[in-house]
């Protein structure tokens, strides 16, 4: 299968992200500029500070050419995974419910952290089980999570290891169809043992055996 | 007209006598354009006047050296075609006058340093020095606005900052000291230098707009002291833009990529002045500049202001004419902007041009050889003259049971946990980063082929004040140790010489005595220096700094799967002391808590043993006979033991003989390490790992819980 990984001016994770989708599978760059998504199965929206985060994080990277596509991409069901950075730009483009906030604590955080697979049976999360802990970091200054409606959470921080105030302790979620997901915490900095866990490739895995299944059907 | 520039040489920081000596080079009187650019590359911080001659005496040479002092930053070979350039370099002045900015941007500035040679930032350090953080509010402010602007521009831009140091002294109260360093990564043979090259290739600006901002910054805030009114210097602190960077770096690495540019540089300090003389008088060349063609942020600035305006997030290269449409294109897609303002020429001059007319027209050689230097007149000797008084009243204070000296140390905002501190830099970005703050003494990056590069930046005040080559020896020492932890070998050194005054004779023998004390540590050693910076003029009304030499070393370990961790790491393991190790209380943290000045001697080991050991623990981490390796340093023993437990979560049970020095101090020769019983034959063995408690039989017992409780919470200004 195909990754595509975004690249704005300012992105910072991008390279990290590819190297973690190749893996996996295979992965190539996706340009700002370009609206061209080269065919690929599957769309990250890295981390970084797009644009420089001027104004707000996310908040000028939606109305990147590339994100028209994306929006599309998503609206057709494919899937789309934005870490950090990423996940801000698909709150700010709608795809996903709630906003990122600056952390309680206004500042930086980089930090390795346990989270808790809440939801297993997803296509992001299919390679883990009900409740299993990974072990994955964060780095971030705008990461808390906030929504005013009820929302689908598929990872949360365990228990004394919020790093940032999320309400309910929310690390990732999902929009409703299930193909947009966006998470804080960084899986493509989890998938070597050198560097200091695997556990982020169990979200990259999910993805693959998704989209096989998905071929095969 | 003479009259008034008279005046306005003095007030740009140039003695009568240089200025007389301009007039008798140039054989006439400079124009105001060219006075401001010639005092600025006659400054200290450009021209290094005061150390010029001093810094000859070290060791520049080795196997592993690409790319020497002078360069835009040194570079070693790291095998497997690879090269690592690095370098550090202080943004004193402009982070005392605004924290957050001056941070920012030196940390801005030396990624360029870095990129300008062609190597991609792969980390940055940085070694702080603030006031007492407890007693000085302004301290604290330094230290939040510092450590966030540092984060701001290294988080930004997506360079990982992999270490550091900070310690807290009352000298640098007023002046405090912020130095970045840098590493890249190259393949060999992209490594450019700057000197410009083949007359009649255009001369291009690449990156941001040109303002008003750091108008003067080398000659009016980095070459005098610091003092009242200070306020009025903040329009000399420049603004960092990290997007705009981020952007500059990958378009000057693409650019380099496609082999499109004859040489590159960086403009720092001084502008495009230093950044044009540096480049012609490297090529052996001249350059024009029509400042007519140099975008601007604002209107109506003058020749000399676009001269030596010090904007940031800019970079000049040399580019052959037909390459200049495949250069605007790599521009364009990286949205920076290029704009051809000069080109070479065969003059030997740097000429500055308004739309075509000539309005400063100066030799090279006159801007970059011709600054005098000066020979320090070095006296001194003896400890700071009111030391034995504060001695004696100091004596008796502070902690004396050893149980309440470990807590009181532990506390202290020297040695309590940098977590507050480090957390607030990503060290993980560019996922090459094997080591962590905190897991092991050294940071560990790895490469491509499964080896993996370490680094660590070490310097302290406290010490060299105490005795200044022994001091900066065992700075050098210290970074190797911390290198041998992990299991590296050191590949070069790159140092910023953080000093006072270097008239005061005082000052200049502490200079004298350190640069000796690097090069004894570095010969010792067998690793060569490869660039650094010179900081002079830190002081402010109350006096000097302490002297401070910071020193950033780079080695390598064949395999980053073996690379070594400080905490203890299975219950049962023996520990074991390594080195020649006779420590002592004179310029320790203990001594400081009991508030005693800095005095002297530190203890003087013979250099083979200090070979001796680091190579014993660089064998023993690489063939995994040790699980653990920490460099006794600030608060000597006890405190290395602490810290090897807390870093563990796991205790310690240690037996010394009663009239072990638990806190002296004697940084670099001596090693606690820890490992299977049977693999440490051979060693000193004082202990075993296991348990909740640390414990020296007889002296101390304290369970690790409430040790991380009080380390933890000694530094949460940060």
């Amino acid at each position: 299968m195909k990754f595509g990984v975004v690249r704005f001016p300012g992105s910072c994770d991008d390279v990290d992200a590819l190297d973690a989708a190749t893996l996996v599978g295979d992965a190539v760059p996706l340009w700002h500029a370009e609206r061209d998504l080269k065919g690929v199965e599957a769309v990250v929206v890295p981390g970084g500070f797009s644009y420089g985060d001027y104004l707000r994080a996310g908040a000028i990277a939606r109305f990147a050419p590339v994100m028209e596509d994306v929006i599309e991409f998503a609206h057709e069901g494919g899937l789309v995974l934005g870490i950090c950075n990423g996940f801000q730009v698909l709150c700010e483009a709608g795809l996903l419910p709630g906003a990122l906030l600056p952390n309680a604590s206004l500042r930086f955080v980089c930090r390795q952290v346990e989270l808790e697979v809440l939801d297993p049976d997803t296509s992001f999360t299919r390679a883990c089980a009900r409740g299993q802990r990974l072990s994955v970091p964060v780095k971030h200054t705008t990461g808390r999570y906030y929504s005013p409606d009820p929302v689908h959470a598929l990872l949360r921080y365990a228990p004394g290891q919020n790093p940032n105030g999320s309400q309910d302790d929310i690390a990732g979620v999902c929009n409703e169809q299930g193909n947009v997901f966006g998470l804080m915490p960084h899986p493509e900095h989890a998938v070597d043992p050198l560097t200091g866990s695997t556990d982020g490739l169990r979200i990259f895995e999910s993805i693959r055996a998704e989209i096989d299944d998905r071929v095969v059907a | 007209m003479t009259e008034l520039l008279l005046s306005r040489h003095r007030e740009l920081g140039l003695t009568d006598r240089e200025y007389d000596l301009i007039v008798e080079l140039l054989d006439r009187e400079p124009n105001g354009v060219e006075l401001a650019m010639l005092s600025l590359m006659w400054s200290e911080h450009c021209a290094y006047k005061h150390s010029r001659k001093l810094l000859r005496r070290l060791p520049i040479e080795g196997p592993h050296v690409l790319l020497g002092p002078g360069e835009n930053a040194g570079a070693v070979d790291v095998g497997d075609g690879l090269a690592v350039a690095f370098k550090v370099e202080s943004h004193n002045h402009p982070s005392a006058v605004e924290p957050f900015q001056g941070a920012a941007t030196g940390v801005g500035g030396i990624l360029r340093d870095v990129f300008a040679v062609g190597a991609r930032p792969i980390a940055v350090l940085d070694s702080l020095r603030f006031g007492e953080p407890e007693s000085s509010e302004r301290s604290r402010y330094l230290l939040e606005h510092a450590v966030a602007g540092i984060g701001h521009y290294g988080n930004s831009i997506g360079v990982p900052t992999v270490g550091g140091e900070i310690y807290f002294e009352e000298s640098y109260e007023q002046n405090c000291l912020v130095n970045a360093m840098c590493l890249g990564l190259a393949p060999r043979e992209r490594l450019i230098r700057s000197a410009a090259a083949g007359v009649g290739n255009v001369v291009v600006l690449l990156g941001a707009l040109t303002g008003r901002d750091g108008i003067g910054g080398a000659s009016v805030l980095a070459s005098a002291e610091l003092g009242e009114g200070d306020e009025a210097k903040r329009p000399s602190v420049q603004i960092g833009d990290p997007f705009s960077e981020k952007k500059l770096m990958e378009c000057c690495l693409e650019l380099l990529d496609r082999e499109l540019l004859v040489s590159l540089q960086d403009l720092g300090a001084a502008g495009l002045t230093s950044a044009s003389s540096e480049m012609a008088g490297k090529g052996g060349v001249g350059i024009d500049i029509d400042v007519s063609r140099v975008p601007l942020r604002e209107p109506g600035m003058e020749p000399f202001e676009i001269m030596i305006s010090e904007s940031q997030e800019r970079m000049l290269c040399v580019v052959e004419p037909e390459r200049l449409g495949e250069v605007a294109k790599v521009c364009e897609r990286w949205e920076t902007l290029a704009a051809r303002i000069g080109e070479v020429t065969d003059s030997g001059q740097v000429r500055v041009l308004n739309s075509g007319e000539v309005v400063g027209d100066l030799p090279v050689e006159v801007l970059v050889d011709k600054c005098p230097t000066y020979e320090l007149e070095p006296r001194g000797g003896g400890p700071p003259p009111a030391a034995d008084a504060l001695r004696a009243n100091a004596a008796g204070s502070g902690p004396t049971a050893p149980r309440d000296s470990l807590l009181a140390l532990l506390r202290s905002p020297n040695i309590a946990s940098r977590r507050p501190v480090f957390e607030q830099y990503d060290s993980i970005v560019q996922s090459r980063t094997v080591r962590r703050p905190d897991e092991a003494d050294a940071a560990v990056l790895k490469l491509p082929d499964g080896s993996a590069i370490a680094v660590s930046i070490d310097g302290n005040g406290r010490r060299v004040a105490c005795d200044p080559r022994r001091g900066a020896a065992e700075a050098v020492y210290e970074c190797a140790a911390n290198l041998a932890c992990v299991g590296a070998e050191p590949l070069g050194v790159t140092n910023c010489l953080n000093f006072g005054n270097p008239e005061k004779p005082e000052v200049a023998w502490q200079l004298t005595e350190a640069v000796e004390g690097i090069a004894e540590g570095c010969e010792a050693l067998g690793v060569p220096v490869v660039g650094g910076n010179v900081s002079l003029y830190n002081e402010s009304p109350t006096g000097a700094i302490f002297p401070t030499p910071v020193i950033g070393m780079v080695g390598k370990l064949p395999d980053a799967s073996k690379a070594g961790r400080l905490g203890f790491l299975r219950e049962g393991d023996a520990i074991a002391l390594v080195g020649e190790f006779e420590p002592s209380l004179n310029g320790s943290e203990l001594a400081k808590l009991q508030g005693e000045p800095p005095h002297g001697p530190l203890p003087d080991t013979e250099s083979r043993f200090v070979r001796d050991a680091q190579r014993i623990v660089r064998m023993g981490v690489r063939s995994e006979a040790l699980h653990s390796a920490h460099d006794i340093a600030e608060g000597g023993l006890a405190v290395a033991l602490a810290e090897c437990c807390l870093a563990g979560g796991i205790g310690a049970t240690v037996e010394l003989p009663g009239d072990f020095e638990l806190f002296g101090e004697a940084a670099g020769r001596a090693f606690v390490v820890s490992g299977p019983q049977d693999r440490l034959t051979g060693f000193q063995t004082i202990g075993r790992v296991g348990g909740q408690d640390f414990e020296i039989v007889g002296r101390l017992k304290l369970p690790i819980t409430e040790l991380s409780g009080v380390r933890d919470g000694g530094l949460r200004y940060a």
